[in-house]
């Protein structure tokens, strides 16, 4: 044996997993059928639906706010970039958790929220607690977050871009904000789209603190099963499953948007896995093994 | 005569404390073709930079085509222009740029159809049109549908001087054109700059291509710490150049 290590390291794992699927199989504890039943329940679906819709709005706030946050803070105006960092800073300090509490109960601090002119007449007024429902307060606190870091990941992906770039669309007429929009964004998107979708993955899960302002989401759904069946453990694996399955389905997505994007300007796209294990299996039965195709330039 | 397309009167620009230019003054008529020499640092790129206002000036006066660079002047006051009127006027001035800068993200068409189509709103049709015969004339009519970062560096550059062109400019302003270039491909530029100061075009020329300057050039002008030391047409100023700073200066590169 050439790798004695190897095969031991792999005898162990192999081991572990034996014991631990046993364990999962056979513990009558896990109350598989339980989940079963409740996996597709009406209550459990509605509250998934919840927890998408959650991830989705409190995304696209948090991705458009996070542009218009780093654009300001790139800005020659002081005053506009510095508020920018103020926003930054104040939302990354404070815990989410706490920020969904507040957004929840915004109405003991404006019980009625007006539009209208500064020390000037009201055009509109209501009631904050109409205004602001549970899953408003939701996305509002995720979203409002999330702007904050997604600022921070598109300003590293604008800053990515060569100052060439900016110069040169300066140079033909181009306005500040043409540049910005059709030059300098498409490209820092390479950088930017990566973060994007972790940010998006960790959205997903993150979107279970708005339990505890009763959004029934996802962990809320079953958390109102469990209460009144007393069974934990198989409505938590529900919950856990289905967040499992969603977040794969984007970590898929993400690869392809990924893919998509960083290879824009040249050519040739790498294989995804799906085609390279067809290539291998495929060369593998023919014995002949081609080189494999163009490496993907700098774009 | 008609104003000179650009004239500059004791032009100042500093980058903090480092003072880069230090009272240009030069004029530059319509249709005549200029080279500005000097070392590295003697200030010609940002001299070129401020007269498409991508720098601004800190003192002096500069015009082009009879007008103010970057403000405008009323009552014998100055005032600043806004950004749109600015980028009006740059649209009018093409650049070349030492490295190319082409838009990564777009083909070579896409390249030369954006300013026009989305800066002066020529529609689609006519820009990829006019596109066309440009990049036909650089010689890329094969290349339309190519990525930037499948050309050699000097098809970039021909296509970026047919971005500059679409735009139909009264000057343009090339920022060391073949500096970045393999020597081999640097003659297939020149022949583009070349034959587009034949055809009349105003063209301010940051270069160290002694060959283009010579033959191509209505006058050099030799740039060193932040001045104008020397000008003159090419002939005299190679053969006879008068100040020691162009003679220490041409023995090192010719």
């Amino acid at each position: 044996m050439r790798h004695p290590g190897r095969w031991v390291a792999a005898a162990i794992v192999v081991l572990l997993s034996a014991a631990l699927i046993a364990s999962i199989a056979t513990n009558p504890r896990f109350e598989w059928s339980i989940v079963g039943d409740y996996f597709f329940s009406t209550r459990v679906l509605d509250g998934l639906v919840i927890t998408l819709e959650l991830t989705v709005v409190s995304m696209a706030i948090g991705i458009a706010l996070g542009i218009v946050l780093a654009v300001m803070r790139l800005s020659p105006n002081p005053l506009v970039s510095v508020a920018s960092w103020v926003y930054v800073w104040f939302f990354r300090a404070t815990p989410v958790l706490v920020q969904i509490l507040f957004w929840s109960n915004i109405s003991a601090l404006y019980p009625r929220l007006s539009l209208g002119i500064p020390f000037g007449p009201q055009l509109t007024d209501f009631s904050a607690n109409d205004v602001i429902t549970p899953f408003a307060a939701g996305v509002l606190a995720l979203g409002l977050n999330e702007a904050a870091y997604m600022a921070e990941i598109v300003r590293a992906g604008i800053l990515s871009v060569e100052e060439g770039q900016v110069e040169a669309a300066q140079s033909l007429g181009m306005t500040r904000l043409q540049t910005m929009r059709r030059i300098v964004l498409p490209q820092a998107m390479r950088v930017i789209i990566p973060p994007t979708g972790n940010e998006t993955i960790s959205m997903l899960k993150t979107t279970s603190l708005v339990s505890v302002i009763a959004v029934t989401e996802l962990l809320y759904s079953v958390q109102l099963i469990y209460a009144v069946n007393f069974q934990t453990i198989p409505l938590l694996i529900v919950a856990s499953i289905w967040y499992l399955i969603f977040t794969t389905v984007l970590s898929i997505g993400q690869y392809y948007v990924e893919r998509r994007f960083s290879h824009r300007g040249s050519r040739d796209l790498p294989e995804t896995p799906f085609q390279r294990i067809r290539r291998n299996l495929f060369s593998f039965r023919h014995a002949t093994v081609e080189p494999s195709g163009g490496s993907g330039g700098s774009g | 005569m008609s104003a000179p397309m650009v004239r500059a009167e004791g032009v100042y620009k500093s980058f903090g404390r480092l003072e880069v230019l230090k009272g240009v003054s030069l004029e530059v008529q319509q249709g005549e073709v200029v080279c500005v020499l000097g070392p590295s640092g003697s200030g010609k790129s940002t001299f070129l930079r401020c007269i498409n206002h991508l720098e601004k000036i800190d003192a002096g006066r500069l015009w082009v085509d009879g007008s103010l660079v970057g403000y405008r002047e009323a009552d014998g006051k100055i005032y600043e222009l806004r950004d749109s009127e600015v980028c009006r006027k740059r649209a009018q001035i093409g650049m070349v740029f030492q490295r190319f800068n082409l838009f990564a993200h777009r083909t070579v068409l896409e390249n030369v159809i954006e300013a026009p189509t989305r800066v002066k709103g020529v529609p689609r049709t006519e820009a990829v049109a006019r596109a066309t015969d440009l990049l036909g004339r650089v010689g890329l009519a094969d290349k339309l549908d190519t990525y930037p970062a499948q050309l050699s560096g000097g098809q970039q550059q021909r296509v970026a001087i047919a971005r500059a062109l679409a735009m139909q400019p009264k000057l343009m302003l090339f920022d060391e054109p073949t500096s970045a270039l393999d020597p081999e491909l640097v003659g297939e530029v020149v022949d583009v700059m070349r034959r587009l100061a034949q055809d009349g075009m105003t063209m301010i020329v940051v270069t160290h291509e002694m060959g283009f300057a010579r033959e191509t050039a209505d006058r050099v002008l030799m740039m060193d710490d932040g001045r104008v030391i020397e000008e003159g047409p090419p002939d005299r100023f190679f053969d006879a150049p008068r100040e020691e700073r162009t003679k220490q200066f041409l023995s090192k590169i010719l």
